[in-house]
């Protein structure tokens, strides 16, 4: 089932107190958030500052070491399914099968987000069009470049609809115009009741986007480094 | 129950589109078994003997050739995170990879099978059973082998590890596998052992999903 994106109900997405552990470093604690629709967050900082494995706990693919997360005030880990219904996350990866077709390869995921074949069909042929992915739409995927491949990803967002997106640097290996074509989309999402989180180096237009400089989140414990491992 | 059929729909038309994997494994189990007449001589009685033993053997070994793309592939290229994102249960996702695991590799190892084992010169009365032991057995290799694919995701030399954790758990298959054929070949009722099959593949057909899915999600954390 698809949830329905209604305007009227404000709909809020939000992290409380929120800390991540990598390979027994904390990456980031103490991390506050809220999202409402419309809303956009953008995840700042330098490498290594915790952008994607925020991105990863949001999506639910990594759980918190602290904290919890809500989705209109009800903890998102009540209803994994739900939560996972409700999100499109799109990572480092691109998710394109070599021996599939660009069509079949955006086909599989909006089937699956969306079981009613004839809409998800109709949606998978409007998405790659508007990523201007429609003349490859029969090519195998072994023949796309870098950027149609992460276009055919992005397409994704767009061939099953889901409120909230969670994109871990979008316009790599994109082109100016593609870029242009991405803000487009994520503008109408907005405006459409949709939220987005998304982490970047590059400069994405978003009107009214909140940052979050993750970097303020991180926490001092340079000096017992060296106790964890040889240093040259 | 959608997605399950999308997910094995997309499974099989990937593995028929690469086709490899399936005629590699087949390729592979009818080769080895064909290596014995020559090992062990041509003696008539001797393969009768070892037949049944030298199938099963084969079919484990060779299902467990293809086991570590079942989910190698899809964790490589991020495909698997967008699976455990689906609205479905991962337990269904895994559950629908391993049918169609079964269905591009367990299959046609059934399918080969009687063929071989005229070769090895089965006795007549064993056919049957050897079917119906494969068509018990085949599957629970792909449930069990699905549990160790999920395991070692993202480990170095996987496929050694795989095997070291896997083949172990596939004794019961072999035990009861080939008794169940020797017992039919020798007149008796195979019935009982081909109850045990039975009863080890319900039980994974429950838990292995399940034990699978909790690997997948431990690897993406």
């Amino acid at each position: 089932m698809v949830p329905a994106m209604t305007q009227g109900s404000p709909t809020t997405f939000s992290g409380h107190d929120l800390a991540c552990i990598r390979g027994g470093r904390v990456v980031f604690a103490g991390l506050n958030f809220a999202v409402e629709a419309g809303g956009a967050l953008v995840l700042l900082g330098p490498n290594g500052s915790g952008k994607s494995s925020l991105l990863r706990v949001l999506a639910g693919l990594l759980a918190p070491a602290h904290g919890r997360l809500a989705w209109n005030g009800e903890a998102v880990t009540d209803d994994p399914e739900a939560h996972a219904a409700r999100t499109h996350y799109l990572g480092h990866h691109d998710a394109v099968k070599p021996v599939l077709s660009v069509a079949e390869n955006l086909r599989f995921w909006a089937h699956l987000h969306d079981p009613h074949a004839e809409r998800a069909g109709r949606a998978t042929e409007a998405a790659l069009a508007r990523f201007g992915l429609a003349h490859l739409a029969g090519i195998p995927g072994k023949m796309l470049s870098a950027g149609q491949k992460r276009r055919t990803n992005l397409a994704r967002l767009l061939a099953a609809p889901s409120p909230l997106w969670l994109l871990d640097e979008p316009t790599t290996a994109l082109d100016r115009a593609s870029i242009k074509a991405l803000e487009a989309v994520l503008a109408e999402h907005r405006a459409g009741g949709g939220m987005v989180v998304l982490s970047t180096h590059a400069d994405i237009a978003m009107d009214g986007a909140v940052e979050l400089h993750l970097d303020r989140f991180a926490v001092a414990e340079d000096f017992d480094e060296p106790a964890e491992g040889p240093e040259s | 129950m959608n997605r399950f059929v999308e997910v094995v729909r997309r499974d099989l038309r990937l593995a028929l589109r690469q086709g490899s994997d399936s005629v590699m494994v087949v390729t592979f189990f009818v080769l080895t078994v064909v290596l014995f007449p020559f090992g062990i001589g041509p003696e008539v009685n001797v393969l009768e003997r070892v037949s049944a033993g030298v199938l099963m053997v084969t079919a484990l070994l060779a299902s467990m050739l293809s086991l570590d793309r079942l989910f190698q592939a899809d964790y490589e290229d991020g495909s698997l995170e967008l699976l455990i994102l689906t609205p479905a249960p991962l337990s269904v996702v895994v559950a629908a990879k391993m049918l169609a695991h079964w269905l591009t590799t367990g299959l046609p190892l059934m399918v080969a099978a009687p063929v071989l084992a005229v070769l090895l010169h089965m006795q007549a009365e064993g056919f049957t059973t050897l079917l119906a032991a494969m068509a018990l057995g085949t599957p629970i290799l792909s449930l069990v082998g699905g549990i160790g694919a999920a395991l070692v995701l993202g480990a170095r030399r996987g496929g050694v590890l795989l095997s070291l954790l896997i083949l172990p758990l596939y004794v019961p298959v072999l035990i009861f596998g080939v008794g169940a054929i020797d017992a039919a070949v020798q007149g008796m009722s195979a019935r009982p052992h081909l109850l045990i099959l039975g009863g080890i593949l319900a039980a994974s057909l429950v838990l292995a999903p399940w034990a699978s899915a909790a690997a997948v999600r431990q690897a993406l954390e």
